[in-house]
């Protein structure tokens, strides 16, 4: 063991206590960075037409964003019934059948992984599952594709959200003589509800916001949503990439901004309206 | 019994059924799991017969000929990857340290909190913000001031022209992309250190640096490095962020200020027009980024499972 004095040892804790303050510092100025300049060339392009016309094509100076809006509706919906389903009942299982059992840990395991696999790995499964099968791009796979991601974050959620309910509550419904399923659905899961509903709330946010996987799904278009199971989707990140990355146009470029403050806007309130509700359940007990 | 006549099947019937249903839907993330591998290796089939283990370790990338090689790709990864878990590593964890052991409570809920939603901003909107802002800020400032005023020009990592993209400015926003991710281990794992084994340390005369140093990192090194996998296994995957600042060429890394390519942001940017062999080694990219994200997310829940099984015991 090294001696050191006193002062030297301060020293240290006081410069690493400073580099910590700014490296606080630091990422929130990239946090208030980021935002400010979203919301500052965002709301420079916000107009009426912009939220009530479809997009135009490449070159077109003027247009709106609604079909994008409309469509990544469409699609995220479609993903939340897709995904959410299978998410919460087997969250049960998790939570209901299968504490500690090997078969419980294996599918935990798994599930833990999936969400951590690129989400440009999912688009490319879904479009070899249902883009190659079916000889076209559509919203409908586009919103299996965005389901994927979002079963294992629901699945984990719910499993943690049943657990905290007490045991006490599951043996008085079962001892009331109520079948597993009933004492399930109408105790345990009523009573996780706010929990549960937060868990598919985060997941929402968080798929809302995915553009690898619908690059090779739903595509881009600018119609309306009309042929979401059978055609290319328009979509609102999407279409920042397109107008981002492949325009020159200043014009094109401003809506991309507009598009990004509407995703970013949708995002952050999802967010914090969800860490509300759960903080205010939590008080309520 | 006359409740029992009325009903279709039997109690107990039902609640295998039920069992049966919600196995079922958790089974469906091992199947899925199991289907990525499936998938991706069958498409991945025409490419692994056509260029064999060559694919690994070429650089040609020549769509007229149709000759590919992953290795720029898979460098690219590599590098940025690198970046990104060099800067963000050191990052979170004094931000971790800070919001549990320095930070009053109120302060480092708020700060949690704000933490949070920089996780929560889309990828694409860190990409956009790269492009239009962060490049430009990279060429007129930060690229210049490591080149000529502290002469690492001269050195070969930052060596050559720049102009703003590339790998050193990819590596640099999934630094801030992933910070808040090992942030949020990191505190939970800091958080889990009973203590008792803190207040004796504190006790004993020991500074807060030296706490965390000798009693959280002892204790939660597995804890630790899980986080770190966590974040590694983003930053391997992401697009995105990193597609609309690398400067996509298939080229090999050899400086930071080169520009470069992902394999994510290979698939991204040449899916579209690709057919026949090129999609397929499109598809065997894809098996390669799956095969890596696998290896670190397994890695991450091992040493998650190992530190949260050994708070169990205790």
């Amino acid at each position: 063991m090294i001696k050191r004095g006193l002062f030297y040892r301060k020293t240290i804790n006081l410069a690493v206590t400073a580099a910590s303050i700014m490296t606080v510092g630091l990422a929130l100025l990239f946090m208030g960075w980021i935002l400010y300049t979203v919301f500052d060339n965002g709301f420079r392009c916000f107009s009426w037409a912009f939220f009530t016309e479809p997009t135009k094509p490449y070159g077109i100076p003027d247009g709106g964003v609604a079909n994008a809006v409309l469509g990544t509706i469409f699609i995220t919906l479609g993903a939340v019934v897709i995904g959410v389903p299978p998410g919460l009942l087997g969250g049960i299982y998790l939570a209901e059948f299968a504490k500690g059992s090997r078969l419980g840990n294996v599918i935990r395991f798994s599930a833990n992984v999936m969400m951590g696999i690129p989400s440009i790995i999912v688009g490319l499964f879904v479009y070899a599952l249902m883009v190659y099968t079916t000889k076209s791009f559509s919203g409908l796979a586009g919103s299996v594709a965005l389901s994927i991601i979002m079963f294992p974050v629901v699945l984990r959620t719910t499993e943690d959200m049943l657990m905290m309910v007490p045991d006490a509550l599951r043996e008085s419904a079962l001892a009331l003589g109520a079948p597993r399923w009933k004492a399930t659905l109408n105790i345990i899961c009523r009573a996780a509800k706010t929990g549960l509903m937060t868990g598919v709330l985060l997941a929402v946010a968080r798929v809302s916001g995915e553009t690898a996987p619908l690059l090779f799904t739903a595509l881009c278009s600018d119609s309306w949503p009309s042929g979401y199971f059978t055609q290319p989707t328009s979509n609102l990140t999407i279409t920042i990439t397109e107008y981002a990355t492949n325009s020159p146009f200043p014009e094109m470029h401003a809506r991309a901004w507009g598009a990004a403050l509407i995703i970013t806007a949708a995002i952050l309130i999802l967010n914090i309206s969800c860490r509300l509700l759960f903080k205010d359940s939590k008080h309520g007990k | 019994m006359d409740n029992s006549k009325k009903q279709l099947i039997s109690p107990d019937a039902a609640d295998q059924l039920f069992k049966i249903t919600t196995a079922v839907c958790a089974l469906l993330a091992v199947a899925v799991m199991t289907g990525f591998f499936i998938q991706l290796s069958w498409s991945s089939i025409p490419a692994i017969k056509t260029f064999g283990f060559d694919f690994l370790f070429s650089s040609e990338w020549d769509p007229v000929k149709n000759l590919y090689g992953a290795l720029p790709a898979i460098a690219g990864t590599l590098v940025t990857t690198a970046i990104a878990v060099i800067i963000a590593v050191p990052l979170s964890f004094i931000v971790a340290m800070f919001l549990v052991e320095t930070a009053p409570p109120a302060l480092s809920n708020m700060l949690s909190h704000a933490i949070d939603l920089l996780a929560a901003i889309p990828s694409i909107i860190y990409g956009m913000w790269g492009l239009f802002i962060f490049v430009p800020f990279m060429q007129t400032y930060v690229q210049p001031f490591l080149a000529d005023t502290l002469h690492l020009s001269a050195t070969p990592l930052f060596a050559g022209e720049y102009n703003g993209f590339g790998f050193l400015t990819s590596g640099i926003i999934l630094a801030v992309m992933i910070l808040p991710f090992i942030c949020a281990v990191m505190r939970d794992v800091f958080r889990m250190v009973p203590p008792v084994l803190k207040e004796s340390a504190f006790g004993a005369g020991a500074t807060s640096w030296e706490v965390t140093l000798d009693i959280t990192m002892r204790y939660g090194s597995r804890g630790l490095l899980g986080a770190i996998f966590l974040g590694l296994g983003r930053a391997v995957g992401e697009t995105m962020a990193v597609l609309f600042v690398i400067g996509n060429v298939q080229k090999m890394p050899t400086s930071l200020y080169q520009a470069g390519t992902t394999i994510s942001a290979t698939l991204a940017n040449n899916f579209a027009e690709a057919q026949g062999v090129f999609r397929s080694a499109l598809f065997e990219l894809g098996l390669i980024l799956l095969a890596i994200s696998f290896l670190i997310q397994v890695l991450a829940q091992f040493w998650l499972n190992r530190v949260s099984r050994q708070m169990g015991e205790k």
